[in-house]
């Protein structure tokens, strides 16, 4: 009885469970779930014997937990005569992974750079034709450049993937570059040559410095796309130096004996792993970096 | 000693001329402002003199020097930006220093340099700082500061302060005015703003598509233009034109459809008075009122239209001879709309220009 005089203060509290509430979180779960189920599935699988699998219970939890699949899948599953697992085919992605992906990136920005600050006669038309390139599908390009590679004595090496990478990355990569350093206000440019920078010492000193977040998203970018590259690993290289997306091809597809469906789902996650760790790091940053050059400045 | 000399200087884009034919010669320590509407090739020019645009046709030489083919850095000269355009990522002290490390200036020398320019400028407390975190007037005096420091006869100054609020660009100006009296340098200006142009300049180059139209002391540019343009485009408010007839006869009258003034007095440029169609050009400032109108002044009785008080002076808007006509009094004079007034000016010391060439005569 002593509070009687109290006015409520502030606004009222809302209903939760509102009509727009109830479509918006309901279709965010259902669209949640429908990425989550597939996921959920490869792991609890992976985590169980085959003796339970067979059951044919597949959203059960292990009744078991092994790690024996993952062990498997990555040190001793075959394919073909190679019994050493994915971790082959792991050590050549990376060997593949940061020549192109660090090649590309330092290639396309100079020249993203040197299309915005020192356009030359004709770079205009020079952009036109690079960014063609993003536009024909590669599979048009797979022949040509079989013959390109054998004519320089590439072909089937892991350098040979490397260029072939590099020069794929190039369009999209340029454009991305480009489009960052011309939002860059054009007065810094101007004043740093004035100081008697140079070429190399404004892209370095000045451009360089600022264009962290769009470096971000280019190797975000090009780590992805090469690692989850299946086509031109299967097609430029040999099985010695097979990329790990091919050689877990050949691990779930072999047909010899039993489907070991554990170190299939293990192995998959295992090729996946590197892009998805590499978004959970550097979210933020990808984020930021695709929203700068919205605004300028 | 000219500083900078600019000989017949074009700059062409495919067929487009931007800049056509320009000379000038500015001498040293001169304080000269390019002043233009946007477009004009005010700063195309100035970016031409810094060696940041290759042109067409022509010669620059500074310090005599010819710098025609120079890199911008070997040119001798210091440059400062509407935008700043401060290196985000350094500090204060890292702008102020990076063209001097490009240079190969000695480090005790650059330490000495730092301290003075940072001294001069006021600047010493924000030397660890990033520009991020400076206000507008400080980023645009560690901008001033960064072309000071390189210690050159030539400065270049593009829209430096248009960036600024109304009171820090008053301020910065003054500062710009006694930093200039200081250091004796050459400085070129661009701006658009014409109290600028007018307060800084020795001499104003009013600029127009790419041509200089006229090139003159503040003085002569605001009594004396040269063409219809100029006089149009200088003075806020600007010109009151009447288009009529000039009459050269026994005495020399300029005529409209219902006014006729007296111009027996007027200063012709070389040619002397001939009769043809002309526009008469009569400065708001140039209007007397009441009782202080001198005996030869042309005089008449109009009635306000409209007042603007500006607070130290009052626009007053009327009709004379069917054309719109402003005139300034002193801010304490109380006119409303609908009074009566007495007002006179003296025709002989107004702008005559023809009518087709738009010349002064």
């Amino acid at each position: 009885m002593v509070n009687n005089h109290i006015v409520p203060n502030g606004p009222k509290p809302k209903s939760i469970f509102t009509a727009r509430n109830i479509m918006l979180y309901g279709t965010l779960f259902v669209v949640a779930i429908y990425y989550i189920l597939p996921l959920y599935v490869m792991i609890v699988t992976s985590l169980k014997g085959m003796p339970e699998i067979r059951l044919g219970n597949i959203f059960a939890p292990p009744l078991e937990v092994t790690f024996q699949p993952w062990v498997k899948a990555w040190s001793t599953a075959c394919t073909g005569l190679n019994c050493d697992g994915l971790s082959r085919g792991f050590w050549n992605s990376v060997q593949i992974l940061i020549p192109s992906v660090v090649l590309s990136i330092i290639i396309a920005s100079v020249n993203g750079y040197a299309l915005v600050n020192w356009k030359f006669k004709g770079s205009e038309v020079f952009f036109a034709v690079l960014l063609f390139g993003a536009f024909i599908p590669y599979q048009v390009m797979i022949y040509p450049i079989v013959i390109l590679l054998r004519e320089m004595g590439l072909m089937g090496s892991l350098w040979g993937l490397v260029l072939v990478h590099t020069v794929f990355g190039m369009p999209i990569l340029t454009l991305l570059f480009r489009n960052y350093f011309s939002s860059v206000p054009e007065e810094l440019f101007k004043a740093a040559r004035i100081d008697g920078a140079g070429f190399w010492g404004i892209y370095f000193r000045i451009m360089l410095p600022m264009a962290v977040p769009i470096f971000v998203v280019a190797m975000i970018l090009q780590v992805t796309g090469i690692w989850n590259d299946f086509l031109f690993g299967v097609i430029y290289t040999k099985p010695d130096i097979y990329p790990m997306t091919v050689q877990l091809n050949n691990i779930v597809n072999s047909v010899q004996g039993v489907k070991e469906y554990n170190v299939n789902m293990a192995a998959t996650l295992l090729t996946g792993l590197v892009p998805l760790v590499l978004y959970f790091v550097s979210g933020k940053l990808f984020v930021r970096g695709i929203a700068a050059g919205a605004v300028k400045g | 000693m000219s500083s900078v000399l600019i000989k017949d200087l074009t700059l062409k884009y495919d067929h487009l001329t931007i800049l056509d034919k320009l000379n000038m010669d500015i001498a040293e320590g001169e304080f000269l402002v390019l002043l233009g509407a946007s477009g004009c090739g005010k700063s195309t020019l100035l970016n031409c003199i810094a060696g940041l645009l290759d042109i067409s046709e022509g010669e620059i030489h500074i310090n005599g020097e010819n710098v025609t083919w120079a890199e911008p850095s070997e040119r001798g000269i210091g440059m400062v930006f509407q935008s700043y355009a401060l290196y985000p990522q350094m500090t204060v002290e890292g702008n102020l220093t990076f063209g001097l490390k490009n240079a190969k200036v000695p480090k005790q020398e650059i330490v000495k340099r730092v301290a003075k320019v940072a001294e001069i400028l006021q600047i010493e407390s924000l030397l660890k700082r990033k520009p991020a975190a400076l206000s507008g007037g400080q980023r645009q005096r560690v901008a001033i500061g960064r072309a000071l420091v390189r210690e050159v006869k030539v400065f270049l100054f593009d829209e430096p302060l248009s960036n600024l609020d109304a009171k820090l660009r008053a301020d910065l100006r003054i500062e710009l005015k006694l930093l200039h009296k200081r250091l004796k340098s050459t400085i070129i200006y661009v701006t658009h703003d014409q109290v600028e142009a007018m307060t800084l300049a020795d001499r104003i180059a009013v600029m127009k598509n790419g041509v200089v139209q006229q090139l003159d002391t503040p003085n002569g540019i605001f009594h004396r233009p040269i063409n219809r343009f100029v006089a149009d485009f200088i003075g806020s408010p600007s010109m009151n034109f009447f288009e009529g007839e000039l009459v050269a006869g026994d005495s020399i009258t300029f005529s409209t459809k219902d006014l006729v003034f007296n111009v027996s007095n007027y200063e012709f440029i070389n040619t002397g008075a001939v009769s043809c169609k002309a526009s008469l050009g009569i400065r708001p400032e140039a209007v007397l009122t009441g009782e202080h109108i001198p005996e030869n002044f042309f005089r008449c009785e109009i009635s306000v239209e409209l007042v603007e008080p500006m607070g130290s002076d009052t626009l007053v808007w009327t009709k004379l001879g069917g054309e719109n006509f402003r005139f300034r009094m002193d801010g304490k004079a109380s006119v409303k709309t609908g009074d009566k007034l007495t007002i006179g000016f003296d025709p002989s010391s107004s702008s005559m220009f023809n009518a087709e060439t738009e010349d002064r005569i």
